[in-house]
């Protein structure tokens, strides 16, 4: 993995730039502690949805549009499994309220792992090597789990209960900073660095890298990359699920509406990391996070078209991202 | 009963056919060499061998066994190793990982690997760099370690010189020419000089079929065959 940082070269220090430009433009620095913690949560937690993408276009070359219906799904369950708990949410027990985000987030990872494999197994199998079929078949199985969740959940924008220990901000100085910013930051941190050791500690891990750079190789090497590939797909899923998860409890009210939203941002930031790369899908989704948040503050009318300018201006520099996986 | 015996292969790639009815038989043992002009098949041979282009008809018995519609993987685990022309390096892994990967429990024979590092000495010096970090020559030798790091029975070679130094060449023959006492080698090359001094039996192959097939020795001692089936004056006119 150190090999995609030598290669990248500079890259990785983007985030670190634009942080420090957004600091002298934005002037207060109360307020820029604020905005850069937003980014950096609102990054984290792009990652864990678009991290999957990365990894199954980059091992096996497939365009994957339904990647976001795993993240409302994981949203939805999510949302209904703290409903369903909501006695504990309220009893006033950091046991149980503990326990009840624990079920729902891993309600949201369950769910993405089976529904993983189901998908990959009907819809994405039978289209290998086809791109155009892919995302035909892609696109209309994310129409249709859009429609399977407003029939199962209705159009009504839907609360999101949280625990109580997650409401409120820390005062640091002059800045609030939420506390479920910062529980996102470090549910981000802890799914990085497992993806990390996971990629560059296991024999699995070392076959995905392998396979990303080469299937062909690897199999005439000995190794099944397509049974690799429904591990990839599930564990992609199950990530995209866990961030939608995080994504609801962040917004607190959500509508089926939300996978679609968050598809866009998800596909800038693979583009722009680099596919079949988690150090470039996280640099990309932090350069977006933070992007988004100072644009917002400084620019308001340009806060939807910034992450589009981001990636033309990444591309024009960089034609395959800003740290591709070595192909 | 030969080691490999390939029995009327044709292989399509698209709307193209590029193999016609290939046949021919590796014995054990030795280097075998399969020669060609440009575009010939000889890759697309290897390749199906390999069971990276399906042969459709025809068989690929290895040991007797028929393996022309099994998966590259199985393929390989039944003791077939493969270096290609481009040499298959996983370029953001270090050359240890590359070599992990080519061990079937991840984990390395002491022996085999000092014959690794007596054969190709760089590889020790570089074991903990970036493959894609390595020059061609050190490339091609990291591709022959992958395939000979597990006992192999046959290991097919897709043009080995291709682009090396001369140095490079020389030091890679007398590791094949090592290798071959323990493990058959299918060879493409195009390089004859260095195609003649490692080869024991000989095929060649045009316009996907079967010119020739015979010992390397005889083939060598006729010059008009080999200018009539391999354009060899003008080839060495060519590289003097």
């Amino acid at each position: 993995m150190s090999a995609v940082v030598a290669r990248a070269g500079g890259v990785f220090w983007l985030p670190v730039v634009l942080a420090v430009i957004a600091f002298v433009l934005i002037g207060v620095p109360s307020s820029w502690l604020t905005l850069t913690v937003a980014g950096l949560s609102m990054g984290l937690m792009i990652f864990l949805m678009a991290s999957g993408l990365s990894l199954v276009f980059g091992l096996m070359d497939v365009l994957n549009f339904g990647h976001s219906a795993f993240v409302s799904f994981g949203a939805f369950v999510s949302a209904s499994t703290l409903a369903a708990l909501s006695g504990w949410l309220t009893s006033g027990s950091l046991t149980l309220e503990v326990l009840a985000l624990a079920l729902a987030l891993g309600a949201a990872v369950a769910f993405g792992l089976g529904a993983g494999w189901a998908f990959e197994r009907v819809i994405v199998k039978p289209v290998y090597a086809d791109h155009l079929r892919q995302i035909l078949i892609t696109m209309g199985a994310l129409i249709v789990a859009d429609e399977v969740i407003l029939a199962t959940w209705g159009g009504v924008p839907l609360a999101v209960p949280r625990p109580s220990f997650l409401e409120g901000a820390v005062i640091i100085g002059d800045s609030s900073i939420e506390v479920y910013r910062l529980f996102a930051v470090a549910v981000g941190v802890v799914v990085y660095l497992g993806l990390y050791l996971m990629l560059n500690r296991t024999r699995m891990g070392l076959l995905i890298r392998a396979g990303v750079e080469n299937r062909e190789m690897v199999e005439a090497l000995g190794f099944r990359v397509d049974r690799l590939f429904v591990l990839v797909f599930m564990l992609g899923s199950a990530l995209a699920g866990l961030g939608g998860a995080m994504w609801a409890g962040y917004q607190t009210l959500i509508t089926p509406d939300l996978g679609a939203e968050i598809l866009v941002i998800v596909f800038i930031v693979v583009i722009i990391g680099g596919l079949g790369s988690i150090q470039g899908t996280l640099l990309g989704a932090i350069i977006v996070g933070l992007m988004q948040n100072y644009v917002g503050f400084l620019a308001p009318k340009l806060s939807l078209a910034s992450n589009m300018i981001l990636m033309m201006a990444i591309l024009l520099w960089r034609p395959n991202g800003l740290a591709p996986a070595a192909k | 009963m030969s080691l490999l015996s390939i029995k009327d292969m044709s292989v399509d790639i698209g709307q193209y056919s590029i193999l016609h009815g290939v046949s021919f038989e590796v014995q054990e043992g030795g280097v075998f060499v399969l020669l060609g002009r440009n575009g010939a098949g000889k890759t697309t041979t290897l390749r199906a061998v390999m069971g990276l282009w399906k042969p459709s008809p025809g068989s690929v018995r290895f040991r007797g066994e028929d393996i022309s519609g099994l998966h590259t993987s199985d393929i390989a685990r039944r003791g077939i190793a493969f270096v290609p022309e481009n040499m298959g390096i996983f370029g953001g892994l270090t050359v240890a990982e590359n070599m992990v990967l080519a061990t079937a429990s991840g984990k390395f024979d002491a022996s085999r690997l000092e014959r690794v590092y007596t054969l190709f000495p760089a590889l020790k010096k570089f074991w903990d760099k970036p493959a894609g970090a390595l020059s061609g020559g050190q490339k091609q030798m990291l591709s022959v370690a992958r395939a000979i790091i597990e006992p192999r029975a046959l290991i097919l070679i897709d043009e080995p010189t291709k682009g090396l130094a001369p140095a490079i060449v020389d030091a890679m023959g007398e590791a094949f020419r090592e290798i071959s006492a323990s493990t058959t080698i299918l060879l493409v090359e195009q390089n004859y000089a260095f195609a003649r001094s490692l080869g024991r039996d000989v095929a060649v192959i045009d316009d996907g079929r079967i010119v020739h097939t015979g010992t390397m020795a005889a083939f060598d001692a006729d010059k008009d065959l080999q200018d009539r089936l391999l354009s060899l004056s003008a080839f060495q006119e060519d590289h003097e």
